[in-house]
């Protein structure tokens, strides 16, 4: 978010991003390992990264790990006694595994936890402002983005003084959006935006997430479980199971893909296996090997 | 009706202290679930603090000492200001901890140039304050952060823990004798609204002061959480820590500063309570009468505790004068923890228990 409005935002983002080199990319996560309590091993070596100004899909049943990979990123791991245990993670090359979350959000990487997590007994601008802790750039700088913040969300204008508990679904997950562009960031790490909303409403948030990622340079890693609606908005997408990346490549390879077609998008014949029974799987797997 | 009224004013002004220290439980609770054992220490200590710095007894180390604390926390918030304010100016950790160094030598030396001793209360009083944020800061670094994301009872015990220590520290420091205050608050009885009652309501002075202090400190304690952003964000990590943290609210600042608030709190109940009684021991037993207070009032409703501190006020004075001739004396000892219990039977989350919202 680095303008105040989003038709400034646009002419900035018409003249692209600055590039990136190839090698160097805005987030890298390599190979990492993530243990709870000491004892349950969650991750097992994962790496992805994802290029300035992308929208990168991470994509699994329940329980593959999508979740504590974005903990592991954004470091609220170490609230749920997780940690990183192997691996390295880097943000614009720096090393941030030891950062906490305050410094994590002062360099532009904020989480948007599963299930909203909005502060109930706040009124929705309230929760908004919230956002704006870790900035030091003044109460004007602070309205300009809630004014921006209001544009792309006219729904939570309108609602900004009731108690953010007592708000819908799709109300909610936009203030939990909203509240982390309040901090400005340059990504979010973004968690099952789609939960638990009607169809209707999953396409409304990601168009916005799109325009927030066109219009204002943010950059997105997405963990979804409705993989036919992520990868129609991300550019590249990763598939985890069990902790492990089992197939990774662009949005667009992945939906034709024959296993994800399959076990992804319900689109195979047959019920749902697992993905590792998929026999294409089995043979790429042979192949790399 | 004129002694009825007395009676219900008399309970009514006890209970303002009641709500302090229950204030200060509620606070501690709500920001980090911690139920905090110590309040009553804290309470004594910060009175301990502010009666022996107006006093003339002490070593010159404690004044100079008190005075360092009181420059260190007057430094700290002159660089967290400017942090704020200016960022691009601000200095660097290493100068930011020079001037904060810097402002400890300037107390140091004013105290010393002043002679020292026996401090008058403007003084002392930013003092004990700028002890309990000291305070505060020690137990964030050493009991909060190492036991951070363990159980409750762990804190809880911890806590238990904190309040014996601050109970032998205090009076290791500052002694252990009876002190007065003497802040020149009036004690003296008065008449109030003689022309409408035969002879009027007679109530003490102290009392009333007291309960103005406890009206202006809930006022600024309101203003605080509803309209600053360090108050915003104690409200989002009462409401969901982990938000909290996912939005870049760093949880260990946001202890020091309920911590530092709960000491305020217990600063002003200790001004009242020592102004009234004395500074003594037995104040840090005050803490066992919030907890009727807490239970009536719920562990997490700020306006609970200050009415749950009035009704046992009022209910224990009510009932000693009223059911004591019949049930012998002494009621005003046990009923607070009969009304608890009551509570408990009926409404376990408290008369003012915070509405749970339930709704995804
Ligand atoms: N705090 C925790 N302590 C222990 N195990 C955990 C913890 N959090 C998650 N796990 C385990 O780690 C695994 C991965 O969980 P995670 O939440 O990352 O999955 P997910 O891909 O986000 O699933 P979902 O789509 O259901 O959100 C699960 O088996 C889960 O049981
Ligand atoms: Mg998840």
């Amino acid at each position: 978010m680095a303008s105040a409005q989003p038709a400034a935002g646009a002419t900035r983002a018409s003249q692209g991003p600055a590039p990136a080199p190839a090698n160097a990319p805005l987030l890298a996560v390599n190979n990492i390992e993530v243990i709870y309590n000491h004892v349950i091993l969650v991750l097992k070596g994962v790496s992805l990264s994802v290029p300035e100004g992308g929208i990168v899909a991470l994509l699994g049943a329940n329980g593959a790990g999508k979740s504590t990979t974005l903990k592991a990123i954004s470091n609220l791991l170490k609230a749920e006694r997780g940690e990183v245990t192997k691996g390295s993670i880097e943000y614009r090359g720096e090393r941030v595994d030891t950062l906490t979350p305050n410094d994590l959000v002062r360099r532009g990487v904020i989480q948007v936890m599963e299930g909203r997590h909005c502060f109930g007994h706040l009124t929705v601008e309230e929760n908004l402002l919230t956002g704006a802790f870790t900035r030091a750039d003044g109460l004007s700088a602070t309205r300009a983005d809630l004014d921006l913040v209001y544009s792309y969300f006219p729904r939570l204008k309108e609602r900004r003084s009731s108690l953010a508990g007592y708000t819908s679904g799709g109300e909610q997950q936009m203030t939990a959006i909203g509240r982390a562009l309040m901090s400005r960031p340059k990504m979010i790490l973004l968690d099952e935006p789609s939960m638990g909303l009607a169809p209707q409403l999953v396409e409304e948030i990601f168009e916005i997430v799109a325009r927030l990622n066109k219009q204002e340079g943010v950059s997105f890693l997405l963990a979804e479980q409705n993989t036919n609606m992520a990868l129609r908005y991300a550019g590249y997408g990763y598939i985890l199971e069990n902790g492990r990346v089992v197939l990774d490549g662009s949005a667009g390879t992945l939906s034709q893909n024959e296993d994800v077609k399959e076990f992804y998008l319900g689109m195979g014949a047959g019920g749902r296996k697992s993905f590792r029974e998929g026999k294409h799987y089995r043979r790429r797997k042979r192949w790399l090997a | 009706m004129g002694p009825f009224i007395e009676v219900v004013l008399g309970g009514l002004l006890a209970g303002v202290l009641y709500s302090l220290v229950a204030l200060g439980f509620v606070l501690i609770f709500k920001a980090s679930g911690v139920f905090n054992f110590a309040q009553g220490a804290m309470v004594l200590f910060a009175a301990l603090s502010l009666a022996r710095l107006m006093s003339d007894e002490l070593t010159v180390a404690h004044y100079l000492g008190a005075a360092a604390v009181l420059g260190l926390a007057v430094g700290y918030g002159v660089v967290a200001a400017w942090r704020r304010l200016g960022p691009a100016s601000a200095p660097g950790p290493r100068v930011g901890w020079g001037v904060i160094a810097a402002f400890a030598l300037i107390g140091v030396a004013v105290a010393a140039s002043f002679g020292v001793r026996g401090w008058p209360g403007w003084v002392a009083i930013p003092a004990a304050a700028a002890i309990m944020g000291l305070l505060a800061v020690a137990i964030e670094r050493l009991v909060l952060r190492p036991l951070v994301n363990q159980e409750p009872i762990i804190l809880f015990m911890a806590t238990i823990g904190i309040a014996f220590f601050i109970d032998g520290f205090g009076q290791t420091i500052w002694g252990s004798g009876i002190y007065n205050l003497p802040l020149g608050i009036p004690k003296d009885p008065m008449f109030l609204l003689e022309s409408v009652f035969d002879g009027g309501i007679l109530v003490n002075k102290l009392d009333i002061f007291a309960a103005a202090i406890a009206g202006v400190l809930v006022a600024v304690l309101a203003v605080f959480f509803q309209k600053t952003r360090i108050g915003r964000a104690l409200r989002a990590v009462a409401d969901d820590h982990q938000a909290a943290q996912s939005v870049g609210i760093p949880l260990n600042q946001i202890w020091i500063i309920v911590w530092t608030v709960a000491g305020f709190v217990a600063l002003v109940a200790g001004i009242v309570w020592g102004s009234a009684l004395g500074v003594q021991f037995s104040i840090a037993l005050v803490a066992l009468k919030a907890l009727p207070v807490l239970i009536l009032g719920g562990f997490t409703s700020v306006p609970g505790a200050i009415i749950g501190g009035l009704i046992i006020g009022m209910g224990e004075k009510l009932a000693e004068v009223y059911l004591g001739p019949t049930l012998g004396g002494g009621i005003e000892n046990w009923f607070a923890y009969m009304l608890a219990l009551v509570v408990l039977l009926f409404r376990p989350q408290g008369l003012f228990g915070e509405r749970i919202i339930e709704r995804i």
